[in-house]
């Protein structure tokens, strides 16, 4: 065994010093394996195999512990967490909603339905007798609490987005942008991905229909909820969704690798557009849908479960 | 049907003869005192155990261990094998793994890449058997990688998901191309599909080519 050769995760540390420890197992690096227990024997690391593998054993697990943290308590992970809050908040509260309404149906005349009447039941006037109408206002209460956490978690993803990846949210608005990343698994994966991946982004279940021979390609995933999508002529759709994608990619690619803004992007993407919109004479050139937040309007139909698997 | 390396048995729960190891549970998977049963339907070591492939383990080897997910398969390993390296990039799988591996002092849970041999070649010493469970496209090129952690004897135990590689193509063609790539470092020794168990996967077990 040369000496060369030997810079193991214990080489000069004190053995006392856990934490720069820790920091070497996860920062170090070697060409090629060695018997590293026999060799922090020799070099008086560690008095014999059994007490190195203690060592080695508090190291590793600190230096996970730490690694895992860092990597969970990221931006872009936390906003991950953010907006399938979001999505959760928003879809229980409706479904909730529905059976307020199933409920409300039977006791009231003027029983309406949705979110806004579960609101309004909850707000109103008339302290509830009755035990079953207890019940009632009470579930209907909840559903107007999640309403209004599915409200704060949308603002808190609007704001937070632009400091994740400011380029990706100024095309795509914040809460689809967020939706790219929490779809891609985060901001890193989403810059790694090809434009043709991103294009179908949460049509997974079509895109692997497609792939097994027995459907046709899907046009778009979640960027449908994107007014430059979804406000383009059926007959253009593709294409309109061919260049949100490519050009929100390198919106993601900015984001991750540089950081700084370059609205260049989105200039090049409204110039594309409108080209793609005068073949069928339906769009306006001045139509600026980069300022919209889109997801606002249609969002929800993605899964935020689903997530691509490279 | 090979023998069990020691530190595995056969035992009776609920009157049906399973796979088990003895160590603290940590899925929730059935015990009996100190035996826990090792599921083959979560684990495709644990298939390649029950489909009797020759997997090369005696007990007490040191091993390096490549998608150690949420600990499911490398708890059993490190409650018969040796020193025991837990290679796995994912955060969260990670935190779960970190349960397991505070009841085993021997097993060394490392946040790493597996693709990226070089950032844990300063901890991880040569090994007897490399066991590799990566979902991710090119799962033979890490096998090939990391056979530098292999000794000249040594066990590559290898599950190959074909739908990692291309969800389109047959399965059979996914593997051929697989054990291709794997025959640059190794020398295959046994495959088997590891259904019913787990679809569209096979088991390899191999040993670095003498000349490497």
């Amino acid at each position: 065994m040369t000496d060369e050769t030997a810079e193991g995760w214990f080489a000069g540390l004190d053995p006392a010093d856990a934490d720069a420890a820790a920091a070497r197992i996860r920062d170090g690096e070697a060409a090629a394996a060695a018997d590293w227990p026999a060799l922090a024997v020799e070099r008086g690391f560690a008095t014999d195999t059994d007490d190195y593998y203690d060592r080695l054993h508090e190291a590793t697990v600190a230096a996970a512990r730490t690694g895992v943290r860092e990597r969970e308590l990221a931006d872009d992970q936390q906003l991950i967490h953010a907006v399938r809050a979001m999505d959760d908040c928003d879809r229980t509260a409706n479904e909730l909603a529905e059976r307020v309404a199933e409920w409300a149906g039977t006791r009231h005349d003027d029983a309406g339905t949705g979110v806004e009447y579960a609101r309004e039941l909850a707000d109103s006037e008339s302290a509830a007798t009755d035990p079953a109408e207890v019940r009632l206002q009470s579930l209907a209460a909840r559903v107007a609490d999640l309403a209004a956490e599915a409200d704060d978690l949308r603002e808190f993803v609007t704001e937070t987005t632009p400091t994740v990846a400011p380029n990706l949210a100024a095309m795509a608005g914040p809460v689809l942008a967020a939706r790219l990343i929490a779809l891609a698994g985060g901001l890193d994966s989403l810059a790694k991905k090809p434009s043709g991946t991103v294009q179908v982004l949460g049509a997974e279940d079509a895109l692997f229909a497609h792939l097994r021979g027995s459907a046709p390609s899907p046009k778009h995933g979640v960027i449908y909820t994107h007014e430059y999508v979804r406000g383009t002529h059926p007959d253009e759709r593709g294409s309109a969704a061919r260049a949100l994608a490519g050009k929100l990619t390198l919106a993601a690619r900015v984001d991750h690798y540089g950081g700084e803004r370059k609205p260049g992007l989105d200039a090049e993407l409204d110039e594309r557009i409108a080209v793609i919109r005068a073949r069928t004479g339906d769009g306006s050139d001045d139509e600026s849908g980069s300022e919209d937040d889109p997801a606002d309007a249609g969002g929800g139909e993605d899964d935020p479960g689903v997530t691509g698997r490279d | 049907m090979t023998d069990l390396p020691s530190g595995v048995e056969r035992r009776p729960f609920d009157g049906t003869e399973r796979l088990a190891t003895r160590g603290e549970p940590v899925y929730g998977e059935q015990t009996d005192g100190e035996w826990r049963a090792w599921n083959p339907h979560r684990s495709k070591l644990g298939a390649m155990l029950e489909l009797g492939m020759d997997i090369g383990f005696a007990g007490g080897e040191t091993v390096l261990y490549l998608g150690a997910a949420a600990g499911t398969t490398v708890s059993h390993v490190a409650d018969f094998a040796g020193p025991t390296y837990a290679v796995e990039f994912a955060p969260r799988p990670m935190r779960d793994l970190l349960d397991a591996v505070e009841t085993r002092p021997r097993l060394f849970p490392l946040l790493k890449d597996a693709r990226k041999p070089e950032t844990y070649a300063h901890v991880v010493e040569p090994v007897d058997v490399l066991v590799q469970d990566v979902a991710t496209r090119g799962q033979a090129a890490v096998a090939v990688a990391n056979a530098q952690f292999l000794g000249a004897d040594g066990r590559l135990l290898l599950a190959v998901k074909a739908r990692s590689e291309d969800v389109t193509a047959e399965p059979s063609a996914v593997f051929d191309d697989a054990l291709a790539r794997l025959e640059d470092a190794y020398e295959i020794l046994e495959t088997e599909r590891l259904d019913p168990y787990h679809d569209d996967h096979l088991g390899v077990v191999a040993t670095p080519k003498a000349d490497r």
